[in-house]
């Protein structure tokens, strides 16, 4: 479980984070969705430590990432898992190298081990016959696969994804919300993933935290989101025609 | 102000070069295909440069002596003085600025723009010493490029000079051999160790700031040239102020 205490962070007078605090629960896909320019990716850049907050405190499980020492925040890295908007595979590696990234640098495996290990979460994201393959020979789709498999190798306790399913047709992104969902309760872990996309919302909502301008606006889960009275999650969520129709569906069918 | 936060934006970064270093058996890889590409991959420009340009030292020296006076053996005399002090390992640390520094630079600016650098962040890897130190320590191996450049300029200049008709053989040896001072030689590899350390580093640390997308790696790339070449050139002076005067 990962606690946010008001949390702040500015960019020289810009005021971005302005106060947040909310929880992300262990073994649930915790979502944070907003608009453009809401906070989203800043928010999750503080939860990974890429970016150092103002004021407030996030908590890992018991301790906060403020009280911990250069060592103490390296050993709670290793137990983090990435997935990046544009997947981040190290282009210079192939699949198999990639996926072994982080096994070669924090395991004492054997390397037959270390294969054993990228073959099993290759074959869990449905990935096979692509070990030798460079990122740049297979689809974004693929691609997004090769980086969850990277980011679960390990074991991690915390997965961040941010738009996991950003640039994929409607069919695939669906694959990778439900992939995502499914090893978050098969591992036991905290996800936390990072979206404008109101599928995912659908899909695999546990947990949503509604971030506008900085602000904490909203927060629940994906039956409550379509129910909530709060017009600026109302405003986002019906923004798309299709979501407007089927709302005025319900509405007619009562 | 720029100037001063860029030096100082430069030293932070050596210091974490030098920190919280990369597995052992990860970095003998690194380093071995930081050899490759850095070094290995140089010879063939540095050599086919270094021979011709021998040649053409030697021609303009011998095209430039009219006062009979003057002995033959001043040709390759003037090629060896040329080549060790100066054309081997400052200008083609010059030609290498260009050649590694903007691979270097590149490379490391669409690491930081695809988010690889932040990947390797989040994993909890110093990334600075991931990706810079290999090319520091597979730089220490540079001289060797000076070197093999140090014996083709001559031996371009011998080509040059006996089969052009501007000097024989016997004189052009005689000339290589006279007033040989070993530390000339001694003080071409240190200013070349101090470049090749500047030439790991510069490029490297344009291309871990930079920021934006496609556009500004190749802005970082033609600024990590500039950025080396004045540095190897102000050090170039420095040392040899040091070490000649």
């Amino acid at each position: 479980m990962i606690t946010v205490e008001n949390l702040h962070k500015s960019f020289g007078s810009e005021h971005i984070l302005k106060g947040l605090s909310t929880t992300f629960d262990k073994g649930k896909t915790n979502l944070i969705i907003g608009q453009s320019g809401s906070g989203k990716t800043v928010f999750l850049k503080c939860l990974l430590g890429l970016f150092e907050p103002e004021d407030g405190r996030i908590i890992f499980e018991d301790r906060a990432i403020q009280d911990m020492d250069e060592e103490e925040k390296r050993r709670l890295r290793e137990n983090m898992g990435m997935v990046f908007q544009g997947s981040a595979l190290f282009d210079s590696m192939n699949i198999e190298e990639n996926v072994m990234f982080p096994l070669r640098m924090f395991s004492k495996k054997k390397k037959s081990e270390m294969l054993d290990r990228v073959n099993e979460v290759l074959a869990r994201v449905n990935l096979e016959n692509v070990n030798k393959k460079y990122p740049s020979e297979i689809s974004g789709g693929m691609q997004k696969r090769v980086a969850i498999a990277r980011a679960i190798v390990n074991n991690p306790k915390y997965l961040f994804c941010d738009e996991p399913n950003s640039g994929l047709d409607p069919r695939t992104a669906i694959l990778i919300d439900n992939l995502i969902q499914e090893i978050t309760r098969e591992y036991n872990i905290t996800t936390v993933i990072n979206t404008h996309d109101m599928n995912s919302v659908m899909e695999i909502g546990e947990k949503i935290v509604f971030l506008q301008k900085g602000n904490l606006a909203w927060q629940g889960d994906n039956t409550q989101i379509f129910k909530t009275d709060n017009k600026d999650v109302t405003d986002f969520v019906y923004s798309s025609d299709l979501f407007k129709k089927i709302r005025d569906v319900q509405i007619k069918e009562g | 102000m720029k100037y001063l936060h860029d030096i100082g934006s430069y030293f932070l970064m050596l210091k974490d070069v030098f920190s919280r270093p990369t597995k052992g058996s990860v970095l003998r890889e690194l380093v071995l295909k930081e050899v490759d590409e850095l070094i290995i991959n140089s010879l063939g420009i540095v050599a086919f440069i270094s021979f011709f340009v021998g040649g053409v030292v030697a021609i303009q020296t011998a095209l430039n002596i009219d006062n009979p006076l003057i002995p033959e053996y001043l040709v390759g005399f003037a090629t060896r003085q040329s080549i060790i002090l100066e054309f081997a390992p400052t200008f083609i640390s010059i030609i290498m600025a260009g050649k590694m520094g903007s691979f270097i630079t590149s490379s490391i600016g669409s690491m930081r723009v695809t988010e690889q650098i932040d990947a390797l962040e989040v994993m909890g890897i110093n990334s600075l010493n991931y990706l810079v130190f290999p090319k520091v320590i597979a730089l220490l191996f540079y001289p060797f490029v000076i070197a093999i450049s140090m014996f083709l300029g001559i031996l371009g200049g011998w080509v040059a000079g006996v089969y052009g008709g501007f000097s024989t053989s016997e004189a052009f040896i005689q000339g290589l051999q006279e007033d040989f001072i070993t530390f000339h030689v001694i003080y071409a590899f240190i200013k070349t160790f101090v470049f090749a350390f500047i030439l790991a580093t510069v490029p490297s640390w344009q291309g871990y700031f930079m920021k934006g997308g496609a556009l500004e790696v190749g802005k970082a790339s033609t600024n990590s040239f500039v950025w080396t070449s004045v540095l190897i050139i102000l050090t170039n002076y420095i040392v040899t102020s040091l070490l000649l005067s």
